[in-house]
C-alpha cells in the first residue's frame, strides 16, 4: 500500500511537472490582427486593409501562423474590391491566404522582460493557392505580458499565379505588405 | 504484486500522454479559421443589367456617374445612318449611403424626364453560418416628365406628370460565370389618357449575366408585360459588359428608347421583328467620396 502511495505521488509530481512544461509553452493568439497592402502602380491608390487577421505563435518554439480571408480586405472603393476578388484573387476559389513559419531567433526574446526585440521570420506564404518561401525581418514587442508583432515585406504578385491586365501598370509588380498583430 | 505492476504501467502511460501533449503544440496542424459567412459578391458586373436595375449596389460612400446613350433605330435606314444620327441620353448620379442602401437621380433627354430612385438590399446571398440562396432588393423609382404636353385640353397638375415603378429584384449567382435575376415590377401612372387604360401595370423582368472572360460579360434582359399598353412591345436587350479598372462600359442592342422604368418597360415602341433595334451604351465611372472607416486611420 505504501508503494502505491509513493507511485501515486510520483505520478502527481510528474503530472505537475508536465503542466509546468505546458505553461512554459505559451501560445499567443489574436483574431483581430491588421494586415495592409499597397500595390499602387499609377496615380490611383490600390491599397487595402484587413482587420481580421487570425494569428498565433508559440514562445518556446517560435512557430508562427497567420490566416486571412481575402474577402475581408477593404478597399477605398467597392468596384476595386470587386475586381480584386473576382479578377485577381479569385476569392471564391481561393478564399484564404496564410503563412506558416518560424521566428528563427525566438531564443533571443526574453518573454519575462518588456522590450522591443528584432525578429527574423521565415516560412511559407500561401496566396491564391500558390505557396512561396518568404523570409523577413520584424519586431516583437512585449509590454506587461502582452505581445505584438510588426513586420513589413514585399511580394511579387506574379509569383503567386495572379494574372491581370493591369499588373505592372496601374497595379505595381510588387505589393508591399505591412502587418500589425496585438496578441 | 501483479496489481501494483499494472497500476504502475497505467500511471506511466498517463504521465507519458500528458507529457506528449505538453510537447506537441503544433500550430501548423491546426485547420485555421473556417469561412464563417461568405457573402456572394459580384452577382452582376454593375448596378444595371442593361436598362433595368440589377441586384448590385454601389459601395458605401461611392458616387457613380453614369452616362447612358441610345441611338436611333437601325430600321431608319441609310439616310439616318442606321440610327446613329439620332441620340437620346440620360445623365445620372448614384450614391451608396450604406452597403445596403443606395439612391440615384437622373435626367433624360427623352420626354425631358427627371427620375430618382432608392434601392435597398433586403437579403444577400451567402453561405456559411446562414445559407441564403438568393439576394433580394427593393427598388422604388419616381419619374417626372417635364416635357410640355401641348395636346392636353387642360392644364395638368404637377402630380399628373409623375409615374412610379416598384420592383423586387430576386437574383442568384449560380457560379462564377452565371447569374440570373427576376424582377416583378409594378408601374403606376398618376394619370392615363382615358378610363379604359388602367393606372397600374404589372410585368416580370428576367435578366442574366454570363461571364465570357474575367472582364467581359454577356447580358440579356427581357420584360414580360401582363397587361399591355396598346401599340407597345416587350423590351428585349442584349448587351456586353466590359470593365476596365474604374470604368464599366455596357454596349448593347435594344428595342427600347427610354431609359427610365416607365418608358423602357411599358413604352417600348420598337419591335425586334421590324428591325427597330437601337445601339446604345452605358458608361459608369466611380468616385470614392467617403473612405471606408477601416482605411481612414491608415497612413499610406
Amino acid at each position: 500500500m505504501k508503494k502505491i502511495l509513493i507511485i501515486t505521488s510520483a505520478f502527481i509530481l510528474v503530472s505537475i511537472l508536465s503542466v509546468n512544461q505546458l505553461q512554459a509553452q505559451k501560445v499567443y493568439a489574436t483574431k483581430t490582427g491588421q494586415i495592409f497592402f499597397n500595390a499602387t502602380g499609377g496615380l490611383e491608390k490600390i491599397a487595402a486593409v484587413n482587420n481580421q487577421v487570425d494569428s498565433k505563435f508559440v514562445d518556446a518554439t517560435g512557430q508562427i501562423i497567420f490566416g486571412v480571408l481575402i474577402k475581408g480586405f477593404k478597399f477605398q472603393n467597392q468596384l476595386m474590391e470587386d475586381h480584386f476578388n473576382e479578377n485577381y484573387m479569385e476569392s471564391t476559389q481561393f478564399p484564404k491566404a496564410d503563412f506558416k513559419g518560424y521566428i528563427l531567433n525566438i531564443k533571443e526574446v526574453n518573454f519575462t522582460k518588456d522590450g522591443v526585440y528584432p525578429i527574423q521570420v521565415e516560412g511559407a506564404l500561401n496566396i491564391h493557392g500558390v505557396s512561396q518561401k518568404v523570409s523577413t525581418k520584424g519586431t516583437l514587442s512585449l509590454k506587461q505580458g502582452k505581445a505584438s508583432i510588426e513586420g513589413e515585406f514585399s511580394v511579387k504578385i506574379k509569383d503567386y499565379g495572379i494574372k491581370g491586365l493591369y499588373i505592372g501598370e496601374k497595379i505595381a509588380n510588387d505589393a508591399v505588405i505591412k502587418l500589425n498583430c496585438q496578441y | 504484486m501483479l496489481k501494483l505492476h499494472s497500476y504502475l504501467f497505467i500511471l506511466c502511460i498517463l504521465a507519458m500522454q500528458i507529457n506528449s501533449q505538453a510537447q506537441k503544440i503544433d500550430l501548423f496542424a491546426e485547420t485555421g479559421t473556417p469561412v464563417t459567412t461568405d457573402v456572394t459578391t459580384s452577382i452582376f458586373k454593375t448596378t444595371r443589367i442593361v436598362n433595368g436595375q440589377s441586384i448590385e449596389n454601389v459601395g458605401a460612400g461611392v458616387l457613380d456617374f453614369r452616362i447612358l446613350h441610345r441611338f436611333g433605330a437601325l430600321s431608319q435606314g441609310g439616310y439616318n445612318f442606321f440610327g446613329l444620327d439620332q441620340a437620346t441620353m440620360r445623365l445620372g448620379l448614384d450614391y451608396g449611403i450604406t452597403k445596403k442602401l443606395m439612391i440615384g437621380i437622373g435626367r433624360s433627354t427623352f420626354e425631358k424626364q427627371y427620375d430618382a430612385f432608392v434601392k435597398y438590399k433586403i437579403v444577400s446571398q451567402q453561405v456559411g453560418e446562414h445559407n441564403i440562396p438568393l439576394s433580394i432588393s427593393y427598388v422604388g423609382t419616381s419619374i417626372y416628365k417635364s416635357l410640355k404636353d401641348l395636346s392636353l385640353a387642360y392644364q395638368p397638375y404637377t402630380s399628373d406628370k409623375f409615374s412610379f415603378a416598384h420592383q423586387i429584384l430576386i437574383a442568384r449567382k449560380f457560379n462564377d460565370q452565371f447569374s440570373l435575376q427576376i424582377t416583378p415590377t409594378l408601374l403606376h401612372y398618376n394619370i392615363v389618357e382615358n378610363k379604359t387604360i388602367p393606372n397600374d401595370f404589372y410585368s416580370l423582368g428576367i435578366g442574366f449575366r454570363q461571364k465570357i472572360s474575367k472582364r467581359v460579360n454577356i447580358t440579356t434582359e427581357y420584360f414580360y408585360r401582363y397587361n399591355k399598353l396598346d401599340g407597345y412591345y416587350d423590351p428585349l436587350s442584349v448587351g456586353v459588359d466590359i470593365e476596365t479598372g474604374g470604368h464599366v462600359f455596357q454596349l448593347h442592342v435594344s428595342n427600347s428608347t427610354g431609359m427610365t422604368e416607365r418608358t423602357f418597360i411599358n413604352e417600348t415602341a420598337g419591335s425586334w421583328a421590324k428591325g427597330d433595334l437601337r445601339f446604345g451604351f452605358n458608361i459608369s465611372r466611380v468616385f470614392t467620396l467617403k473612405k471606408p472607416k477601416e482605411l481612414r486611420d491608415i497612413k499610406w
